[in-house]
């Protein structure tokens, strides 16, 4: 029996379509996904992302504990209400998950995937000593996103003090927590916040004019954004060298041995030899995961693909030989269609941005 | 529950078929179909003039969701497609039965026509789909 969110009777009130999404179930849409997907590019949606995954971690160890675990530095956070973004590694570099870090006054919060949930679980477990305490929280969490969004939440809820937060950054008051981060390339916050609060806040974001809007359109805007998703553009199989995330991964000091380090390393040292970048297709048709992409340096494949509401053509995520450039081709039905290669993202606030 | 118009006669492949004053055949999808694939995309239809044969394919819609072939009701020669569709690919979610209609064709044998489903049996078809 999958599990329902605190909002699952808001969601079947609204008309969404539910479908069984990592052991929960969702809204898919609420009618047109390309709709919901334009509503965050032009004013302000909303999504209930309550199935995500919340870890506290407390204990004098956590921040120690984290810098080894994560491959981004935990000590790049200088001080509570800073996040950062950042993969879980295994021993061959293979990315167990991908998750954001809070650091609070006191300790640190993890969210985490969904689908991911056992496992990350059960690495933290596994890896945690004696003086960090793991601890999975029950919450409810909400994203505001689009160019309206600041504005509608502040509306909504009269916390105009979130207008301050920089990217990344967040405040916690009365048990809730807002943070200015999202997965649409959109402006707005995320809220985790107690389950029996949550249902309350949807209401008043609905009065104030905020859509509900489903995973089908998270999907399109987080794609035309350039950002992952785990599971399909990375899994415990790829490194985050072949991932579009170098970035992610703080080298220095040299000291610091995080999971993964001596494998991405050797990765490193023997010459990568594929990259996740994106495709844009002018031809009629869409990209779709599992496609054949042919390029003159060989093949490789589609990860993600969409047709992209904003841009009206289709778009895609692609793993191909790292020196393959501009022109190539797409096997869709057995027959060659022309695609570009371009460095995703794709669309930022609005606009196309790809190069 | 969708839409399914009791004049109409369908495939089990969720196509629909309305025999026309003149003798010819239209033919689209079903409601059901259209809300099972979500947002329509593209829809590729086959040429004028070119010849169907019953239940073989006769072009491809392509939803956000996922790319479906559309497969002939009956045999027959096409003389009209709904080019409409370029421009408009959302008419197939918005009305499935009128402007959302995907080609006409001169029926080889209008008698396939009654080898179809009646709308209370593709009901069942889409109802046993839903659960």
């Amino acid at each position: 029996m999958s599990r329902q969110t605190p909002l699952h009777a808001a969601h079947v009130q609204a008309g969404a379509r539910m479908v069984d999404f990592a052991g929960w179930q969702m809204p898919l849409n609420y009618g047109s996904q390309i709709s919901e997907h334009h509503v965050v590019r032009r004013s302000a949606g909303m999504f209930d992302v309550s199935h995500m995954t919340v870890i506290d971690l407390s204990g004098t160890g956590s921040c120690e504990f984290l810098r080894h675990v994560v491959a981004n530095d935990v000590a790049k956070l200088d001080r509570e209400g800073e996040a950062l973004y950042g993969t879980l590694l295994n021993d061959e570099g293979g990315v167990i998950d991908d998750l954001i870090v809070y650091r609070r006054s006191e300790g640190y919060r993890v969210v985490a995937n969904a689908s991911t949930r056992e496992q990350v679980l059960d690495w933290f477990e596994n890896c945690a000593p004696a003086d960090v305490v793991v601890e999975e929280r029950d919450l409810a969490m909400i994203a505001v996103q689009g160019p309206e969004a600041m504005a509608s939440f502040q509306a909504a809820t009269h916390i105009d003090s979130i207008g301050a937060l920089l990217p990344f950054g967040f405040l916690e008051q009365d048990n809730w927590m807002i943070a200015r981060t999202g997965y649409t390339g959109e402006d707005g916050v995320e809220v985790i916040l107690p389950t029996l609060e949550v249902l309350s806040l949807w209401k008043r974001l609905l009065d104030v004019g905020v859509q509900p809007i489903g995973l089908a359109a998270r999907d399109t805007l987080r794609l035309e954004a350039g950002l992952n998703l785990y599971g399909q553009d990375m899994d415990t199989s790829t490194s985050p060298l072949v991932s579009n995330l170098a970035w992610t991964i703080t080298w220095k000091p040299d000291s610091r041995e995080f999971i993964g380090r001596r494998a991405l390393a050797a990765l490193r040292t023997a010459g990568i030899e594929q990259k996740l970048t994106g495709l844009i297709m002018a031809a009629r048709g869409v990209l779709r995961r599992g496609q054949r992409v042919l390029t003159r340096f060989g093949d490789g494949s589609i990860t993600s693909g969409i047709f992209s509401p904003t841009l009206g053509y289709s778009i895609a995520l692609a793993r191909l030989p790292s020196s393959a450039t501009g022109d190539c081709q797409v096997e869709i039905r057995g027959k060659l269609l022309p695609v570009r290669i371009v460095k995703p993202p794709f669309v930022r606030r609005g606009q196309p941005v790809f190069e | 529950m969708s839409e399914i118009p009791t004049e109409l006669k369908f495939a089990a492949s969720h196509e629909w078929a309305r025999l026309e004053e003149d003798g010819s055949v239209t033919v689209g999808i079903s409601d059901h179909a259209q809300n099972e694939l979500g947002d329509v995309v593209y829809v590729e239809l086959p040429e004028p003039g070119q010849q169907l044969a019953a239940r073989h394919e006769a072009g491809v819609v392509e939803s956000v969701k996922a790319a479906s072939d559309i497969y002939a009701p009956v045999g027959g020669n096409v003389i009209a497609v709904n080019s409409a569709l370029d421009d408009a690919p959302e008419m197939v979610n918005q009305d499935p039965y009128g402007e959302g209609w995907f080609y006409r064709l001169e029926p080889d044998d209008v008698e396939e026509l009654t080898e179809l489903l009646d709308a209370e049996a593709y009901a069942e078809i889409c109802a046993a789909e839903e659960h």
